[in-house]
């Protein structure tokens, strides 16, 4: 006779019993554990040997979840939980953080980048930018995810400056997030053309009536640039010259800590090569 | 809430890391029910630690006169320093009794997620060491995380036009570990720093 269709005095009733009543075959509600994948953003140190690992998710956005014992050296898995690393996650959902269970190595993006200086410090500016712009946790982004991977990617296979690398993600992350600067028209009025001056708290371009005091006024080239990163024209990209690499970097860091009002410190260390 | 001096004990070791308030409250009653003598010994040692310990103008590390320890003991050998991140690192290091030269405490790693950045460490100190030609070799001992491995390959780029011999700790499999245990980067490693056995 199966456990449900007995009839148990209440006091004796198993446990068992007490739960195939409850719940529907196949049903696993009791258990408060998720899978995911995400790209680790940063890691703090906690008590004695945790961590707090940041990750930004596909499905879940951006998690906060404690890595038990991941900083001795005999753990399974504290090397899956480095930054810049994407990973399959197991996570059970905690009262204040998550609590990491399992986690695999989907790729990582960490070792070909700690080799290379410049492109290490461009993709901590990536990862650092990623937090301050999603900013909520557990909002799904899936669009800044995979932007995210997207543009680690292509800064790990080296094929292109990491500073364009590293613009090319600012600028496009930020249009996500609904802050595409103006490139080929006045932010002000809208009038089409490409304008002389760039105005970071106007939004982009603006024309010369609109124009406000202390505007920038970037070389052509610089505006072309831009467009060519935000629209991930490579080719165009890649034939620039150094100094309208150096004038665009400074513009999207100038617009890029303007919205996001809190400054990105590691902007500060990037290295030109 | 307890009276006065209670309290303030409680809440001051309250302050210390790992210490929560129920530990706090379970320590700060320790203390109240040991010897007078017991508590004088520890108030002693922290007021010492504080006024003897400072740090060696040479290497970084902690020391309790100018020099440290080993900067000071002329049986090291003074032509290979090993960069550490922090003192702590340096006693796991003297530990395992297999190196004989001197040592540089950076006092940190490259993070420039946290802000910290080349010119918060000791590495003006380090190629200043490095610039008076008794150096041969240069071993770069920082943390195997990303950080580490960021500072060390920094290093690296700034220490190889002098000509120096610059080596990394190898990364691999843990002694008393099973393999299929390891993760994909650690075997990796553990692959690439593979050494031929001589018998």
């Amino acid at each position: 006779m199966s456990l449900v269709g007995r009839r148990w005095p209440r006091s004796r009733r198993p446990r068992a019993a007490r739960f195939a009543r409850e719940r529907a075959i196949g049903e696993n509600g009791h258990v408060s554990l998720y899978r995911d994948e995400g790209v680790v953003l940063r890691t703090q140190k906690l008590g004695e040997a945790d961590r707090i690992v940041t990750l930004l998710t596909r499905r879940t956005g951006l998690v906060r979840a404690v890595g038990k014992g991941v900083r001795r050296t005999k753990s399974r898995f504290g090397a899956r939980l480095e930054p810049f690393t994407h990973v399959d996650l197991q996570l059970h959902t905690g009262r204040t953080l998550d609590v990491i269970t399992q986690a695999d190595t989907l790729r990582a993006y960490g070792e070909p980048l700690v080799a290379d200086y410049p492109r290490y410090t461009a993709g901590t500016a990536m990862l650092e930018t990623a937090e301050k712009i999603v900013i909520v946790e557990k909002d799904p982004a899936l669009r800044q995810f995979l932007l995210l991977v997207g543009g680690l990617r292509t800064l790990a296979e080296a094929a292109h400056d990491p500073r364009l690398v590293l613009d090319a993600y600012l600028l496009r992350s930020l249009a996500v997030a609904g802050y595409a600067p103006a490139l080929e028209e006045c932010a002000r009025c809208g009038s089409h053309g490409s304008h002389r001056s760039f105005a970071v708290h106007a939004g982009g371009t603006v024309c010369s009536v609109c124009r406000p005091a202390g505007s920038a006024a970037p070389a052509p080239e610089t505006v072309h640039l831009m467009a060519a990163l935000l629209r991930g024209d490579w080719a165009q990209a890649d034939a620039s010259d150094g100094r309208h690499r150096t004038e665009c970097s400074g513009l999207v860091a100038a617009y890029l800590q303007w919205h996001l009002e809190n400054g990105i410190r590691s902007l500060r260390l990037v290295e030109r090569t | 809430m307890y009276e006065g001096a209670v309290q303030n004990l409680i809440d001051e070791l309250g302050r210390l890391p790992g210490v929560g308030p129920k530990s706090a409250q379970r320590i700060a009653f320790h203390l109240l029910a040991a010897e007078t003598a017991d508590v004088k010994r520890l108030v002693h040692a922290l007021v010492e630690v504080k006024e003897r310990v400072r740090f060696c103008s040479v290497c970084g590390n902690v020391a309790e006169e100018e020099q440290c320890r080993i900067c000071r003991d002329p049986r090291r050998d003074a032509a290979v320093i090993c960069v550490v991140e922090e003192s702590k690192d340096v006693v796991a290091i003297e530990r395992t009794r297999e190196f004989r030269g001197r040592y540089h405490v950076l006092g940190g790693a490259i993070s420039p997620i946290e802000g910290v950045g080349p010119d918060d460490l000791r590495i003006r100190e380090l190629m200043a060491r490095l610039s008076d030609g008794q150096i041969t070799e240069l071993i770069l001992a920082t943390d195997p995380n990303l950080e580490g491995e960021a500072t060390a390959t920094y290093l690296a780029r700034l220490v190889k036009p002098m000509g120096l011999k610059v080596t990394r700790l190898a990364s691999g499999l843990p002694v008393g570990g099973d393999l299929e245990y390891a993760d994909e980067v650690t075997l990796g490693r553990a692959f690439e720093g593979r050494r031929s056995l001589e018998l």
